[in-house]
This record gives C-alpha cells, sequence and structure tokens, in this order.
C-alpha cells in the first residue's frame, strides 16, 4: 500500500465504514467472482473482493479507494473467513491501500528499466507539481508512490494512475498529465511519444510490416 | 533474421483488434479439435519433440512438465492448469503484449494444453497491475465462452473445460509456482516447501501444473505446423522462437519475437538501432531480467541468446528480458536498485531472505556512495553466498545473483568509490 496519511482513528473509521455493504453491481460482480471457484472454495475470491470493495470506498470518496478496517470485516463476513486471515491479504498485498489517498493515485515505477530510461525525472515533475513521495497533496488530488516494476520495460519510464498507464514520459510530459488531470482533463493514455503505436520501435516496426494497415494472414506464406 | 510468416505472435504491436473475429482471420481457433484429435498423449509429445522449453525463466522443457500429471484424474480430485501471467520480473513486457493484442492464442492454448494434461479448468493468474490487460483478458474469455469454445464440449470436441481470469494484487513473489497457488487459494503469497511438487498436490491439494503465458500460447501454432517447424529454430537443446523484450539504453527499445540464439549484437542493431551513443558506450548488459547475473559489454556482443549461450557467460536467459547499460550509468546504484526490488518484494516466510535482502540493500548503498570499507565488499559477497540456496524458494538467490555478478566485474569501480569518498587519491599513492 502507499506509505501515505496516517490511518483516521478508530471512532470516526467505524462511524463512516461501519454499515459498508456491496452496492447492487458491487455484489453482482463480487458473486460472479465467487463462481469461478469450486464449491466451498470461495475464500479463493478474496482478492478480488477486496479490489471491488476499494472501488466502491473510492467511488463513494471520490478517490482510488482505501480498505477500512470495517469494510474489510465485511469481506470476511461475506466470505466466511475469518478476519485475520482478510486482513493477512489486505496487508501483504501492495495494491490494497490501508489508509486514504486521493483522487489520484500517482504510482511512478522506479526500478532499473525505467530508472536506465528517466524515472528520477518523472519523480523530479512530481515534485515540482507538489506531489511528494508518500504523501497526499493538501487539496486532496494526488498521492504519489514510488512503486516497484510495473512490466512496461519497453515503454519506460512509466506510471499508473488509477487505472491507466502513461508510457515514454519524460519531465514536461509528465508535467502535462498532471497538469490535465488537475484540470479535470483525461489525457491520452498509452505511449506519449508521438507516433510510436505500442511497443514497436520508435520510429517503425523492423518487422511484422504486412499487419499495420490490415489484418494480414501469414497462412498462405507457409 | 526470423520471417516474418514464422512469427508466432502476429498481432504483437496491436495494430489489430484482439478480438475473436479478427483472431480467427489470423489463424486461431482454426479447427482446434483437430488438434485434439490425436489424442491427449500424442500432444504431450509432440510437444516434447518440439523442444519448447518453459518462457517463464527455468526453462524446463514443457512437454515433459505436462507428462507428470496423473493420466485418471477423478471428479473429486481433478487436474488443474494454472497460468502464469504475473510477468514483475524487472525488464519483463512480453506477457504483458499477448494478453492485450493476441489473447486468444493464449485461450486456445489453454484448452489444448489443458485436455492435454487432463485438466478440468484453467486459472490464468494476471498481476494486478495489468488492469486494462485483465479487462482484455475477461472480455476474450468471454467471446471464447459464447462461440461454444470453452465451456461443455469445449470447441466441439466433447471435452468440457473452463478457464478462469484471477487478478493478483501486486506481488512479485506470486509468480512463484506455489506462492501463487497459495494466492489463488485466497490466501498471502508465500512459497510452499517442495515436495510435494504441485504436480502431485497443487491446488486445492490437486495435481497442479503452472505454465508461463508465453508457454502456452505457443502451443497451438507449434501443434499445427508441427514440432519440426519450431525445433528448426535455434540451436540444440535451445530452439524455437521467442519474445526478446530490449529495455535501457538503446536507441530504440522493444518487444519482438525471433529465433533464438539470435546473437546478441545483431537483435539489437537490427531491432533496437544499436546502443544508445554507439556500440563502444555499452557499458554492462542484463540478458534476462533482474534475477540474473550482469555480463559486461565485452563479453556480451556474440552471445547466443538462448539458455545455454547466456549461461555460458555466466548469466542466464531468464525471460529473455534484456536490460542495456551504456556508459553513464552508475552501475552500482542500478543494481543496488534492483536490491531494493527484492527487498520490497521479499515475502518475509524464510528468515535469509527477509534479514538478508534488506542488509545486501543497505550496504549495496552504501556501496554506491563510497561510504564503507574495502573489506565490506568480500563480506557483502559472503552474505550474497549465505542467502543463496537457503531459502524456500529462489528469490534469495534471485536476490544474491546480481549482486554476485556486479562483485565478479566492477570490483575496482566498487573500490574506487570507496578510494574516492575517503579522499585517497590512487595516482598519488602510487608515485
Amino acid at each position: 500500500m502507499a506509505d501515505s496519511a496516517a490511518i483516521p482513528n478508530e471512532a470516526e473509521t467505524s462511524s463512516k465504514w461501519g454499515s459498508f455493504a456491496f452496492a447492487p453491481e458491487y455484489k453482482a460482480k463480487a458473486d460472479m467472482y465467487i463462481g469461478r471457484y469450486p464449491a466451498g472454495r470461495q475464500q479463493s475470491a478474496v482478492m478480488a473482493l477486496l479490489d471491488l470493495a476499494q472501488r466502491q470506498v473510492g467511488e463513494e470518496t471520490q478517490t482510488q479507494g482505501w480498505l477500512p478496517v470495517p469494510v474489510i470485516e465485511y469481506v470476511s463476513g461475506y466470505l466466511g473467513m475469518p478476519y485475520m486471515r482478510t486482513y493477512e491479504v489486505a496487508t501483504f498485498y501492495t495494491m490494497y491501500n490501508l489508509a486514504p489517498v486521493g483522487r489520484y493515485h500517482v504510482q511512478v515505477c522506479g526500478t532499473t528499466p525505467c530508472m536506465l530510461r528517466g524515472s528520477d525525472d518523472i519523480i523530479a515533475a512530481c515534485k515540482s507539481r507538489g506531489l511528494l513521495k508518500g504523501a497526499t497533496t493538501p487539496d486532496g488530488m494526488f498521492t504519489l508512490t514510488e512503486v516497484e516494476c510495473m512490466g512496461n520495460c519497453a515503454s519506460a519510464p512509466m506510471v499508473q494512475i488509477n487505472d491507466d498507464n502513461y508510457e515514454d514520459l519524460d519531465h514536461s510530459s509528465m508535467t502535462a498529465i498532471l497538469k490535465g488531470l488537475a484540470e479535470g482533463k483525461q489525457p491520452k493514455v498509452g505511449t506519449q511519444l508521438p507516433g510510436r503505436h505500442t511497443v514497436e520501435p520508435y520510429g517503425g516496426a523492423t518487422t511484422l510490416h504486412a499487419m499495420v494497415d490490415k489484418n494480414h494472414d501469414y497462412r498462405g506464406e507457409y | 533474421m526470423l520471417a516474418d510468416k514464422d512469427r508466432i505472435f502476429t498481432n504483437l504491436y496491436g495494430y489489430q483488434e484482439f478480438a475473436l473475429k479478427a483472431a480467427q482471420a489470423r489463424g486461431d481457433w482454426d479447427k482446434t479439435v483437430d488438434l485434439m484429435k490425436v489424442g491427449q498423449d500424442a500432444i504431450i509429445e509432440e510437444v516434447k519433440a518440439s523442444g519448447l522449453r518453459g518462457r517463464g525463466g527455468a526453462g524446463f522443457p514443457t512437454g515433459m512438465k505436462w507428462s507428470f500429471m496423473p493420466k485418471a484424474p477423478t471428479p473429486e480430485r481433478p487436474n488443474f492448469l494454472v497460468i502464469n501471467a504475473d510477468e514483475s520480473e524487472p525488464g519483463s513486457c512480453k506477457d504483458r503484449e499477448i494478453i492485450r493484442h493476441d489473447p486468444h492464442k493464449l485461450i486456445e492454448g489453454a484448452l489444448i494444453a489443458g485436455f492435454a494434461m487432463r485438466a478440468r479448468a484453467a486459472y490464468i493468474y494476471i498481476r494486478g497491475e495489468y488492469i486494462f490487460e485483465a479487462k482484455v483478458l475477461e472480455n476474450a474469455v468471454a467471446e471464447a465462452y459464447s462461440a461454444g469454445l470453452l465451456g461443455k464440449n469445449a470447441a466441439k470436441s466433447g471435452y468440457d473445460f473452463d478457464v478462469f481470469v484471477h487478478r493478483g494484487a501486486g506481488a512479485y513473489i506470486c509468480g512463484e509456482e506455489t506462492a501463487m497457488i497459495e494466492s489463488l487459494e485466497g490466501k498471502k503469497g508465500q512459497p510452499r516447501l517442495k515436495p510435494p511438487f504441485p504436480a502431485g498436490a497443487g491446488l486445492y491439494g490437486c495435481p497442479t501444473t503452472v505454465n508461463n503465458v508465453e508457454s502456452i500460447a505457443v502451443v497451438p501454432t507449434i501443434l499445427r505446423r508441427g514440432a519440426a517447424w519450431f525445433k528448426s529454430f535455434g540451436r540444440e537443446n535451445n530452439h524455437g522462437t521467442k519474445l526478446f523484450q530490449i529495455s535501457g539504453h538503446v536507441e530504440r527499445p522493444c518487444v519482438v519475437e525471433e529465433e533464438m540464439g539470435i546473437p546478441f549484437f545483431e537483435l539489437i542493431e537490427k531491432h533496437c538501432g544499436g546502443v544508445r551513443g554507439g556500440w563502444d558506450n555499452l557499458l554492462a548488459v542484463i540478458p534476462g531480467g533482474s534475477s540474473v547475473p550482469l555480463v559486461p559489454a565485452a563479453m556480451m556482443m556474440d552471445v547466443p541468446m538462448d539458455f545455454d549461450g547466456c549461461k555460458a557467460v555466466g548469466s542466464g536467459l531468464g525471460t529473455a528480458a534484456i536490460i542495456v547499460m551504456d556508459k553513464s550509468t552508475d552501475i552500482v546504484r542500478a543494481i543496488s536498485r534492483l536490491s531494493y526490488f527484492y527487498k520490497h518484494e521479499s515475502c518475509g516466510q524464510c528468515t535469509p531472505c527477509r534479514e538478508g535482502t534488506g542488509w545486501m540493500w543497505r550496504v549495496m548503498e552504501k556501496m554506491r556512495t563510497g561510504n564503507a570499507e574495502i573489506g565490506d565488499i568480500d563480506t557483502l559477497y559472503d552474505v550474497t553466498k549465505q542467502v543463496e540456496g537457503h531459502t524456500i524458494c529462489a528469490l534469495g538467490d534471485a536476490a544474491a545473483w546480481p549482486i554476485q555478478g556486479l562483485i565478479k566485474h566492477f570490483r575496482p569501480e566498487m573500490e574506487r568509490r570507496i578510494h574516492e569518498a575517503k579522499g585517497d587519491n590512487m595516482l598519488e599513492a602510487t608515485e
């Protein structure tokens, strides 16, 4: 989870979240996930349900969401698991936020492949917009976390902001993305290099040219 | 260079749609039932004959792995296939491209592989951070169900088979097969002691095989074109085509499918436009993802990019995630950052790893600034040797090897920093 703001005090948390329950659309999804596992193995769905719960909290608070203790208790009850087994899962995986985060959770990858391509500049761009590692901006808009390899190494450096990846960043494109989000706009996701499609070599693929313009079937050439 | 017609992942860059209709037009799901008709053991034999070795890093022969599964599972204790899409090894970014651009190759492969190993269902464990990719995969699976390619009488084969997507939530260790099984069961992802191996007792205590995304996704094409076709690429014991992922200081980083054994120089020159600042500017290469030792430039140029080729220079092919570093790189920091990664990702179960990864990172940070004694380098090396081989899973080894590689090849640089920090002037001292 984000090494961020302190968890609100217990009384406040319980009064706000004590009556948490899945909204109908979240409940439908939760039951669909549980259905993916054999009867009696509903514990397998705990990761999916914690994610759903965090998303519902996010929707209600207009943030990325987090997991207050009563919400974790609710998920435990939903699956018939001891609270501690659910808490173990919630604390083990980094994507569950155990403290509130901002509207946008800015997760900058800082692992070596991104570092080599300039993730220091991305962190610096965040800093110049007032984002500090492990903290939420006073207006509640942004929480900055440095995360470990996100698997976008051929389009590094990258950042994941809530559900979207922004790749091939530099100081100015990162600044523009943060500025856009602050102004309520949706920046272009994916690579920020003009003319690059995904992870082909920048400037044009060296292979599979026939695929660029049409859905080519190579079987005729075997 | 591999001809385009011999590439398996023709929609690698996503210029075209991932959807079922487009995938079928490219050749996926074409008479899948005929591939299955030959029978379960014949499929396993064909995969064995193709020389396919696991694409997740360890390189274990895929067909042989399948043959460990019980031949007559019971309904109470079914076989399971688990597909490892928890791609988290720094440098690795190939499964993401398969999933978001060619998911039907994976799903068709899951059916065929699952059938061959007599599995009841496949769980695709995709890393939590691949949010968009998981949505694409869910869509593709739903399409396959609607078209009758999965579920009861899947693809009219007479075989019932389900594919389920399971999202992770941010833990590198879940890429380890037994940690993945724990995580699938709804627990924290801490690796299990082996034996029992998953083929004996895996998911829910049932026989389970865990395969990498790429290993499964290439299977339909291997069966369609024949084991001999796949085997015609690469050197003995290192056959087939492979997705290479090149990151770091090359002119144009990319993911590209090539023949196994392509020389390092040729791969980088042809597809990445060479090293940034020219080949003389190359410092070192990590050829297989963060877990393998780095190789200095001079040793790397002619290395055939396959399992044995990388092993011969004291490293490994791993996932073929090639991290290139030029002479502007602070090499100690580059490795220290990997040490931080392993510290962050240690599951905390085994003491050598839990304590050792943090200790190694702290000492690596001292090495970065030179705030250490020369003897500390030897102590650091000793500690990596104590962590290596003394943990349940390979994360301890993976944390130790990059540091060992650094000391082996860049000890003079580490010593220089220590002298510099102390204010020693080496040149004066030798006068």
